[in-house]
C-alpha cells in the first residue's frame, strides 16, 4: 500500500502524537519529592499502587496568594452501599510538610465532592488519593504555579 | 477563643429523600502552622483545627482532618444524602482538645 501523505492525514498524525504527549505527560508527572509526601501516600496505600482516573482535582492554575488557594477534590463513584469512596488523602510535594488533609466519606455523603481552601509554600503539585471500599486506588495530580507563597515563609 | 461561632449554610432546609444538600462552613480561626517565626525568633508555637465532623440527626456523614496546610479561617464545603430529618451538627476540634460546634437543622420529606 503506498503511503500517501494527504494534509488530513497529516493533521490526523500530528493530533495523535499530541494527544499522546499530553497524556504522557499526565500520567507520569516529574515527583521529586521534597518532603514527606510520598511517605504519606506510602502510609495511605499501605505500598499498592493507585490508578490514575476518576479522582478530580480543580485547583487554579496560578495561585496569586499560597495563603489561601482554593481547592475542589471530587471522585466519582456512586456512593451506595456497594461502592463508595471510603477516604481521600491530598498531599503537597513543596510545601514544608506534605499533609494537607484527609477526607472521610461514607455512602450517605451522597457524592464524594470537597472544596476547601490550602496553603501553598511554592510552586508544586498537589496529588490527591482516593481509597475505595474495595481497597482500590485512584489518584490524580495537578500542578500549581505560586506567585507568593504561603506558610510564612 | 471560645466565643467563636461558624457561619454554617445548607443550601436548602427541606429536601425530599435521598436529594443532595450542600453545606457551606466557615470558622474564624488563626490556623498557626507552627513553623513560623516572631521577630525575635522564636517559633510560634502551632494551633490548628485538627478535626471536623458532620452529623446529620447523630449519623455521621463527612469528616476530615487537616493539617497545618489549611488557611486561616478554614472554609468547607461538602454535600450529604438527606435520609431523615434533625439537627445537622459541625465539630471543629482544636489542637489544644476544645471544640467549636455549630449547628442548622434539615427537614426531609
Amino acid at each position: 500500500m503506498p503511503l500517501t501523505l494527504n494534509r488530513r492525514r497529516i493533521l490526523t498524525i500530528g493530533a495523535a502524537a499530541l494527544s499522546a504527549a499530553a497524556w504522557g505527560g499526565a500520567t507520569s508527572p516529574a515527583r521529586a519529592a521534597k518532603n514527606d509526601s510520598e511517605e504519606l501516600i506510602k502510609k495511605f496505600t499501605g505500598g499498592k499502587a493507585a490508578t490514575e482516573g476518576r479522582v478530580r482535582l480543580d485547583l487554579p492554575e496560578i495561585a496569586e496568594n499560597g495563603n489561601t488557594v482554593p481547592m475542589t477534590v471530587s471522585v466519582e463513584s456512586p456512593m451506595t452501599e456497594q461502592s463508595y469512596v471510603s477516604e481521600v488523602l491530598v498531599v503537597a510535594d513543596g510545601n514544608p510538610r506534605g499533609g494537607i488533609a484527609t477526607f472521610h466519606f461514607s455512602p450517605a455523603s451522597g457524592l464524594a465532592e470537597v472544596n476547601t481552601r490550602i496553603r501553598l509554600a511554592a510552586t508544586q503539585q498537589v496529588i490527591a488519593v482516593a481509597k475505595m471500599n474495595d481497597g482500590s486506588f485512584f489518584t490524580a495530580s495537578r500542578p500549581v504555579k505560586v506567585t507568593i507563597g504561603g506558610c510564612g515563609g | 477563643m471560645a466565643e467563636v461561632k461558624p457561619r454554617i449554610k445548607l443550601d436548602k432546609k427541606q429536601a425530599k429523600k435521598g436529594d443532595l444538600v450542600e453545606v457551606k462552613a466557615l470558622v474564624a480561626h488563626v490556623m498557626e502552622t507552627g513553623l513560623r517565626k516572631d521577630p525575635s525568633g522564636n517559633t510560634i508555637p502551632r494551633k490548628i483545627l485538627n478535626k471536623f465532623t458532620c452529623t446529620v440527626n447523630g449519623k455521621q456523614v463527612f469528616s476530615a482532618d487537616f493539617e497545618p496546610a489549611i488557611s486561616a479561617n478554614p472554609y468547607i464545603q461538602f454535600k450529604f444524602r438527606a435520609e431523615e430529618s434533625g439537627p445537622v451538627v459541625l465539630t471543629w476540634i482544636d489542637d489544644d482538645g476544645s471544640k467549636i460546634v455549630g449547628e442548622d437543622s434539615i427537614t426531609v420529606t
